[in-house]
């Protein structure tokens, strides 16, 4: 699905990525975990070009994405990506905030867009919050209604980006349950997190990142078991 | 004849009446064409600043809009009048109330311009960047989600903006132009009121009703603007 060739990101004379070379079939749940600043939301941002690769390309589907000639919207829409801190549009209802896209980008008529809006708001309990705008809810909440936002476009893959940093405790275990569903029904996923217990429970593959590199991978059970490189095994002696 | 007498004789005699209200009208026409001409300039002016330098297009452009700011902004208000009466459209039979809007909506359109400018840099990147991800164009990102956040932010330092700019239309009577302030000049002659106190209290009372009028308008608006942000 994803076949990120030599990808290399700097920011300014600071190497962020340094070539990496990575393929995410479909779906696969890819785990990334590693310490701060070891370039994981950059490395996640390259996917859907939030960022542009330094050096590098990205093939999504077949499609290079890093060529400028593509039409990196109708790209985007074939990804979700969910965001640390939620970024609903505060300016708007969460129906809105959920029809907003498929019906700008001519996805869907508003009909079609409002009934899957109520679809998904219905698989996630928060039916009732159609018409609320995002300052009345949780960060739960908010963090559901980012998810089935993403939904909406009817993506082949999501992108999670430490979508449970910035939650109080007890609203993790929601926001963790809608993606371990949404794992479940075979979603291709990428997700930045330090949930261990979901990287074990649900990943078909973590990456270790440190200093812009991709250190060490495996399937979790035999990566937490059995890591190898000093690297890692510092860092989980941190975060276990 | 106390003061008093003169003040209530504005208001009662035809024609003292008439001329303040003449030069209300002038006052108003110039603000609120000033106004309309600022904000549409502002606006575009701001677009442009923050647009992509990348695109090579846009450099000339952006230089432009920023030689502007930088000009008005540094020159005091008067001599850019001054300028547009004597140079620029020192035309005869030229109206006068087209150059002062002219004059007044190109000196407002700097100011507003950087408050919009400020107003759409303050909005979080995050939400261009949740535009973006799903799909949305840059343009669509803007219209949909960055500018009625914006605007919300900006309502109150625009309001502010029109109110600095009713005031400072005042100085027309500089290139003869009969506004709220010339009429109370004119009937503190001689052959009027001979009296510079009372009609200067009248002229000073229409300005601050139409800064209080436009102060409560700004208010009611960001309170809608606000529906958002209750909890
Ligand atoms: N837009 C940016 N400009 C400059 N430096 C950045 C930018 N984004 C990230 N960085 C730097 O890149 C490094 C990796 O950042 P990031 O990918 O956010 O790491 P992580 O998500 O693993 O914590 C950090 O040192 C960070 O300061
Ligand atoms: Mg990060």
């Amino acid at each position: 699905m994803i076949d990120v060739k030599h990808l290399s990101k700097s920011f300014g004379d600071h190497l962020v990525l340094d070539d990496i070379s990575e393929h995410i079939s479909p779906g696969e749940k890819v785990v990334v975990i590693g310490p701060s600043g070891s370039g994981k939301s950059t490395f996640l941002r390259c996917l859907n070009l939030l960022e542009t690769p330094t050096s590098g390309s990205i093939i999504f589907n077949g499609q290079e994405i890093t060529d400028p000639k593509i039409d990196i919207n109708a790209i985007r829409r074939q990804m979700g990506m969910v965001f640390q801190h939620f970024n609903l549009f505060p300016n708007m209802t969460i129906r809105k905030n959920i029809t907003l896209a498929p019906v700008q980008t001519k996805l869907m008529s508003q009909e079609e867009a409002d009934d899957t809006a109520t679809a998904l708001l219905r698989r996630v309990n928060l039916e009732e919050k159609a018409d609320a705008y995002p300052a009345q809810l949780s960060g739960g909440q908010k963090q559901r209604i980012a998810i089935v936002r993403s939904l909406a476009m009817k993506p082949q893959l999501m992108l999670f980006d430490e979508p449970t940093s910035a939650l109080d405790p007890e609203m993790v275990g929601e926001v963790l349950a809608v993606m371990k569903e949404l794992a479940e029904e075979g979603m291709t996923m990428v997700v930045v997190t330090h949930e261990m217990g979901f990287a074990r429970e649900v990943g078909t593959r973590v990456l270790f990142m440190d200093g812009g590199k991709i250190l060490e991978q495996n399937e979790p059970h035999t990566f937490f078991a059995n890591p190898k490189q000093p690297r890692t095994i510092d860092f989980l002696s941190k975060v276990l | 004849m106390s003061f008093l007498e003169k003040f209530t004789l504005i208001f009662t005699n035809a024609k003292y009446l008439e001329s303040m209200l003449t030069g209300l009208k002038m006052t108003l026409v110039i603000s609120v064409g000033a106004a309309a001409l600022g904000l549409v300039l502002g606006t575009i002016v701001a677009l442009v600043g923050i647009a992509q330098s990348k695109n090579p297009l846009m450099k000339l452009p952006k230089l432009i809009c920023a030689v502007y700011v930088t000009v008005i902004r540094g020159t005091p208000m008067a001599l850019q009048l001054f300028i547009m009466a004597f140079v620029v459209f020192a035309i005869r039979g030229f109206p006068l109330e087209v150059t002062a809007i002219i004059a007044f909506g190109i000196n407002s359109g700097a100011y507003v311009s950087e408050n919009i400018r400020g107003g759409i840099l303050s909005v979080d990147i995050g939400q261009t960047e949740a535009g973006r991800s799903l799909g949305l164009t840059a343009g669509a990102t803007m219209r949909y989600i960055v500018i009625p956040q914006a605007v919300k932010n900006v309502i109150p330092s625009i309001g502010n903006e029109l109110i600095a700019l009713i005031k400072e239309t005042s100085i027309v009577s500089m290139i003869g132009m009969y506004d709220l302030t010339a009429a109370s000049k004119n009937l503190a002659s001689g052959q009027n009121l001979a009296n510079y106190l009372a009609p200067m209290t009248a002229a000073a009372l229409f300005y601050l009703a139409i800064v209080y009028l436009l102060t409560f308008a700004v208010k009611k608006i960001e309170g809608r603007l606000r529906q958002s942000d209750r909890r």
